[in-house]
């Protein structure tokens, strides 16, 4: 079933209309929280849980479950709510647009989830590059606290809920929560070790819950319109609406709030304008950010898109980036390409990352070319293996899981570049260093 | 400019400023940035801080600019310069007035991001990381930077500018170059990221959204709090109903 | 206490403890490199992974805290194939130059990839290079070899207690490094023992001895009164390194710079034969019987005893000043002295001066007054020990004397006797943290007693014990810090003033004006030479330093590592040096020269013939030599003579860390620490102020 417009609530995604404070309540936003508030932190708790909202970040962890880790009383420590905004999957770009278009959307789910947290305080963590995303969620922020909707007895719910920004400055593992919360402590962004975990002991050592914006950002309604509009849309334990952001070869790229579980192929013919050339015209698909493998066309064909079917696919949805490639893609250059983007972000803490991103990327930007050895598809297929699993954090599975769907999806593309090369180059060439 | 509360409990060479101070407004600004983390964590403070001084210093942080912010937050140098090498967004060598960072991951390279950066390296004759000689611009290769349903794209200096050809970017530098004010944002003319030609969605939303949205204008009340009084209203009737039948019960005892 | 099956075997450990601690409790082994139980748990070599009954991937067995029920698997294929994976991984940049590298034979990547690794390399990519770093004159980097373990960086921070060291830049491209620059911590060489690869190796050692060329000897160091447990490896007769030994009451597995490079200075200036004063004025070679017989002549003639005096220094062993008392007593005089640096010590109640609390006591105290002291320098491990207590909070530290920068918080009161004086009365808000502490302590520096009132001071410094409950049943908390290894051991035994006789002061005083005409000093180099006047002076010892420049007669002695001998540390332990190397040319272990001069000058020679039956003689002396590397608790009682103390600040004993003694000050390494570290900052005060 595709969506309509009345169940959409990104309603300022494309920018149309204002995005400040009375922009937004025209929209409704800030409307009723205080009434919100009212019901009680174990409401709220209850109504985020029961609406199975899956975690729009990544991992699709449910949030009313992760802010049901927190303790229920305060051991004299300070609660904190952070909200990831370190949008950096490639391929994401949906934060983005909350941000700068509908914030106050952002602010009022932060107030909320603090409210159910126990907590008094909020970070958003923001990408350093958004510069003027973050303008708007400051000038948002501070229209706010002007309002009294944020600050001490926030929307005179006598909850106070301070909400400060902190911008980041270029690191795709502060998006790991726990690297966002080292780096938000002033320190290099390295993922910690767990347990223990956030909710136990976060951000200066306090019970932290860590959630992505566009999950923050879509409670409000759901206590608005509530579970059962929700859960009315999409399939079971995959509910909701989702920003879908559709990128690379399709005709008009975008980003679009969609039913999750809508087919892919619905999905790009409908709102991004078709594959580029005719769905026959389609390679793969990488169906949730780069961290995710791709899938080749003859899965696409009918796939939907949701955290389970996505899974089911040996691939996920991810952050619900969409990146299309058609027949002219050079596939293993595009996943070569990736490869070099986990190279550049590891943060170098752990051993197989360290080590085995640039390795990857060594032997992939070879077999670009072909300048490599059939074998080396099993030993790079091994390297993979040795990477996922061993590392802190996941950026190493993340790094691993494309390659492994290029060699599982694509092995015979690579291996006649090794055969094309080594028929005008000579059969034992032996590989150099390609840099 | 006042220090921090933190103890110092290690030692370690006094952080080495050369001279280099934030001017009255920075300041202003890092104690506005400080009042945002608790007293004993001030160290929170040193994105922002180092933000502050790679502004300041036109674009680039050098050794006694870090060190000034180690000084600031009481921090070992070593942890600021640790922090600041961590970071791509510090850079450690000038940049041009106008830094060119373009984004090269696969979502951009798939829509055309290599051309971008030939565009580029061979308009100015600069390759990665280099300042033309004039000092006006600078390229840096960099990754996702997360606006892909616009791709190919580049920032230039804070601003994004997306939708990107490389005549389109030529002329943009050749705008930039004249000293004329360049639009950020869509080069092809799109207002944010709804499909080139206009948006297929949200056709029928309005200022207010939809037609007839409850909650426009700060209206309606929230089902979440209809349901909870419904509830309460038939928890209060249970009660009175359970209130009546064991009445006598009660009386007994 | 958790009860989990590890490789099917049940095993119960105490709460706490990691899986890491717990599979080695079961006796499996896990290898790793970034793992060390004395620094936080940083879990990123990933060597150390193992398997875990419903978890999806291995787990890293440091970080996991051993739970009840847990099944632990140490050797399956998963984990297997983990290890070669993380082994693979930490070869593939790593330079394979065994052969060059002064870690060979003593390297754990070389260890492990021997035990889990691959019998050979799939990497076919040109390997990472990365410039070296300046770590200062002890600490020699070729960082393409490090493997990013992060060991070193933890224990600078952590242990040491020094913010220098750090990670820059992010994955492949990170690099452990300092801002160039020497890294300004006496704890520094402990660096190199962490590195599990070659990335730090010892500068002075560099390039001169394989591990398997080298004779190990355990023994004790003498460069402070701690005395740290070492090891002295030894090729020929040459000491090449000093390294540390496990002892978890003394230096845990620590040693300082001294300790670990002064020994360089073992082999210059070393006095190998004996010398004779000649009517020139010049010292010229001579034979035992030659020096004896001139000892002799001069210590015979003397019909008044009380004309001669003895002062032994800072490195003596026990069996030396024990022969030396024998001697002196047998000759009939009382004018001997241990003390060389004059400090006020009472000799008579073992109490007031030793470090009651010991070093690993430290651990139980919740306040600690620091008095004329700087650990620091006078004792960088219970400087760390110290530490240590402190990051495990709830632990202040007062300090009086000079401001010196420690590595914990301290509150600094005031300068000198004024300050303690208030604090004695109360007057100061430092009293309230003692009087509230539980388990308070004070650390008594020589530099508060050696001073005309330092008895005062430390008569001050008990009644200060007693005022604010340091001394109980269940708890010691006063301390006298000592610097040299042979304090305690000297006041054990008596080498000090009897009947009648002088002391350091007394000493100097008579012969200066005369009154004393004979003076022997074994291995006492830190008194005012100019003082002797026109004594006849004899000196024993191992270096060519102030005492021997003054002497008449040198008999050359054994330096620590050439001498089986006993040492006291400043809590009272006994513990036991070891020779190592024999000493050079004729010089000979000390004990044994007494002994054999004692034929010259005596009726009857002393009572010894062996190493054994001297320590029967110890023993005899003091019970607390029976028990070797023990510390009984020593009884409290009256001790200080109390009296008027001046109003002055406390000055510092050792104005030059590196520099302390004749072996450290005959030490190339310790000359280039000097210009590194000391000599640009007193240039920097010499300005400022």
């Amino acid at each position: 079933m595709i969506l309509q417009d009345k169940d959409r609530i990104f309603t300022n995604l494309y920018g149309q209309f204002d995005w400040r404070l009375e922009g937004a309540r025209k929209r409704g936003v800030w409307a009723g929280t205080k009434d919100m508030l009212e019901l009680g932190r174990e409401t709220v708790l209850q109504t985020v849980k029961e609406a199975e909202v899956r975690g729009r970040g990544g991992a699709g962890f449910p949030a009313g479950l992760k802010w049901s880790f927190m303790p229920k009383q305060s051991d004299g420590r300070p609660h904190y709510l952070v909200v990831n905004a370190d949008e950096s999957e490639p391929g994401t770009c949906k934060d983005r647009e909350i941000m700068r278009y509908d914030p106050h959307r952002l602010l009022e789910g932060c107030l909320i989830g603090c409210f159910a947290m126990g907590a008094n305080t909020c970070y958003i963590y923001i990408r350093g590059e958004f510069y003027q995303e973050a303008q708007h969620l400051q000038h948002a922020i501070d229209e706010a606290y002007e309002a009294g909707l944020i600050g001490k007895n926030a929307c005179k719910s006598g909850w106070d809920c301070d909400i400060y920004l902190h911008r980041g400055a270029g690191a795709y593992i502060c998006g790991e929560e726990t690297a966002l919360l080292e780096s938000l402590e002033g320190k290099k962004g390295m993922p910690r070790l767990k347990p223990p975990f956030p909710a136990q002991l976060g951000v200066y050592g306090c019970p932290t819950t860590v959630n992505n914006v566009e999950t923050i950002a879509v409670v409000p309604e759901i206590m608005r319109r509530g579970v059962s509009w929700w859960t009315g849309i999409g399939r079971p334990k995959n509910h909701g609406t989702k920003l879908f952001c559709i990128s690379g070869h399709v005709n008009k790229p975008c980003n679009v709030e969609e039913s999750l579980g809508i087919p892919m192929k619905e999905l790009l013919e409908r709102h991004a304008g078709g594959v580029r050339g005719g769905w026959d015209n389609l390679l793969a698909v990488i169906p949730g950010g780069s961290s995710v493998p791709c899938i080749p066309k003859p899965t696409c064909d009918d796939i939907l898109m949701d955290f389970d079917a996505l899974r089911d696919a040996q691939t996920g949805l991810g952050t619900a980036a969409v990146i299309v490639m058609d027949k002219s893609t050079d596939i293993v250059a595009a996943i070569a390409r990736l490869s070099l983007f986990y190279m550049h972000e590891s943060c170098g803490q752990c051993t197989p990352c360290r080590e085995g991103t640039g390795w990857m990327w060594r032997v992939l930007t070879r077999m670009v070319q072909g300048r490599a050895q059939i074998e080396e598809i099993d030993k790079l297929w091994d390297v993979t293996k040795e990477v996922e699993g061993h590392t802190i954090c996941a950026l190493g599975d993340a790094a691993a899981w494309p390659v492994q769907g290029l060699i599982r999806h694509f092995r015979p593309e690579i291996e006649s570049r090794i055969v094309n090369y080594q028929k005008t180059h000579g059969s034992r060439t032996v590989p150099v260093a390609a840099e | 400019m006042s220090g921090t509360a933190r103890p110092k409990v290690t030692t370690f060479p006094a952080p080495n400023t050369g001279g280099f101070a934030f001017t009255e407004e920075n300041q202003a600004q890092a104690q506005r940035h400080l009042a945002k983390y608790p007293d004993n964590n001030k160290a929170s403070a040193v994105l922002p801080l180092l933000w502050l001084a790679q502004r300041q210093n036109g674009g680039h942080l050098t050794r006694e600019s870090i060190e000034y912010v180690a000084s600031l937050l009481g921090m070992a140098p070593i942890r600021v310069h640790e922090v600041a090498h961590f970071y791509s967004m510090f850079n450690h060598r000038p940049v041009g007035k106008y830094f060119i960072q373009v984004c090269r991951t696969t979502p951009c390279m798939l829509r055309g991001s290599d051309e971008l950066i030939a565009a580029v390296k061979d308009k100015l004759g600069v390759g990665e990381g280099e300042v033309t000689e004039d000092g006006v611009f600078s390229m840096r290769e960099v990754e996702c930077l997360g606006a892909c349903c616009n791709a190919p794209m580049v920032q230039i200096n804070d601003l994004y500018y997306e939708d990107l050809t490389p005549e389109s970017l030529s002329n943009l530098l050749d705008d930039l170059r004249a000293g004329k004010d360049a639009q950020p944002g869509s080069q092809a003319g799109r207002a944010g990221s709804e499909p080139l030609g206009g948006a297929k969605t949200l056709t029928e939303v309005g200022e207010t959204g939809v037609a007839g949205y409850a909650f426009a204008n700060g209206g309606g009340v929230p089902d979440a709090v209809r349901q909870a009084r419904k509830a309460e209203a038939e928890a209060a009737k249970n009660e009175h109903q359970a209130g009546e039948t064991s009445g006598k019960g009660d009386g007994k005892a | 206490m958790p009860t989990l099956t590890i490789n099917d075997k049940e095993i119960t450990v105490p709460a706490g403890v990691n899986v890491l601690q717990a599979c080695e409790l079961a006796g499996f082994e896990i290898p790793r490199f970034c793992y060390h139980e004395r620094l936080s748990v940083a879990g990123n070599c990933r060597m150390c992974l193992v398997e875990m009954e419903r978890a999806p991937k291995p787990i890293a067995a440091c970080h996991m805290p051993a739970g009840d029920g847990m099944k632990i698997w140490t050797d399956s294929d998963l984990v297997r194939k983990a290890r070669r994976g993380v082994m693979e991984f930490l070869l593939i940049n790593h330079p394979l130059d065994c052969p060059i590298c002064d870690q060979g034979g003593e390297c754990d990547l070389q260890d492990q990839a021997m035990a889990y690794g691959f019998d050979r390399s799939r990497y076919e990519e040109n390997k990472r290079a990365v410039p070296e770093k300046e770590m200062g004159p002890l600490i020699k980097t070729i960082m393409t070899r490090c493997i990013h373990c992060t060991r070193c960086i933890r224990f600078a921070a952590e242990v040491a207690g020094v913010e220098e060291l750090g990670a820059i830049g992010r994955g492949e491209h990170m690099e452990v490094t300092t801002l160039e620059q020497a890294i300004d911590s006496e704890m520094s060489g402990n660096l190199v023992d962490l590195c599990p690869v070659g990335a730090l190796t010892s500068r002075p050692y560099a390039f001169s001895a394989r591990p398997w060329e080298l004779r190990k000897t355990p023994s004790i160091d003498v460069m402070d009164a701690v005395g740290s447990n070492i090891r002295v490896d030894t090729r020929g007769r040459e000491v090449m390194r000093v390294l540390p030994r496990l002892h978890e009451d003394v230096n845990e597995e620590w040693i300082h710079d001294k300790t670990r490079h002064a020994c360089d200075g073992l082999r210059r200036q070393r006095l190998d034969r004996p010398f004779i004063r000649d009517e020139g004025g010049r010292l010229r070679q001579a034979s035992w019987d030659e020096a004896f017989d001139a000892v002799a002549k001069r210590l015979k003639s003397k019909r008044k005893p009380e004309k001669i005096a003895a002062i032994a220094g800072d490195l003596c062993d026990a069996e030396s000043m024990l022969a030396l008392r024998d001697l002196m007593h047998a000759l009939g005089t009382p004018n001997l002295e241990c003390r060389q640096d004059g400090a006020k010590l009472d000799p008579t109640r073992r109490a007031g001066y030793i470090f009651n609390t010991t070093i690993a006591g430290i651990e139980e105290a919740d306040a600690c007054l620091l008095v004329g002291t700087n650990p620091r320098w006078e004792a960088p491990l219970i400087n760390t020990r110290l530490r240590k207590r402190f990051l495990e909070g709830g632990f202040k530290v007062g300090m009086i004397g000079e401001p010196v920068e420690l590595t914990y918080q301290v509150d600094y009161l005031g300068a000198g006797t004024d300050t303690l004086k208030q604090i004695a009365e109360g007057k100061n808000a430092f009293a309230d943290v003692l009087k509230t502490a539980e388990r308070p302590m004070i650390v008594v520096g020589t530099g508060a007693l050696a001073r005309p009132d330092g008895a005062a001071v430390l008569a001050l410094a008990r009644q200060m014990a007693l005022d604010f409950g340091m001394v109980s049943e269940e708890w010691s908390g006063f301390n006298v810090l000592h610097t040299a290894a042979a304090r305690v051991g000297g006041l054990d035994l008596g080498f000090v003033p009897g009947e009648g006789g002088k002391d350091l002061e007394g000493i100097l005083d008579a012969t200066s004006s005369g009154d004393i005409d004979t003076v022997f000093l074994l291995g006492a180099d830190e008194i005012d030479m100019d003082r002797l006047g026109k004594a006849f002076v004899i000196y024993q010892g191992h270096h060519g330093d102030a005492g021997a420049h003054r002497a008449d007669v040198v008999l050359p002695g054994a330096a620590y590592t050439e001498k089986n001998a006993t040492y006291v540390n400043t809590e009272g332990r006994v513990q036991l040096a070891r020779l190592a190397a024999q000493p050079p040319g004729d010089a000979r272990e000390d004990w044994a020269i007494l002994r054999a001069l004692s034929d010259y000058v005596l009726k009857s020679p002393l009572p010894y013939d062996t190493l054994g039956e001297v320590r029967q003689k110890l023993i005899e002396t003091s019970r607390t030599f029976a028990a070797v590397d023990h510390v009984a608790p020593a009884e409290w009682g009256d001790f200080a003579q109390e009296g008027p103390i001046e109003s002055r600040p406390f000055a510092l004993p050792v104005a030059n860390f590196y520099m302390t003694d004749p072996i450290s000050r005959n030490s190339e390494t310790m000359a280039r620490c000097t210009a590194t570290f000391i000599l640009p900052k007193q240039e920097a005060t010499g300005t400022d102020g």
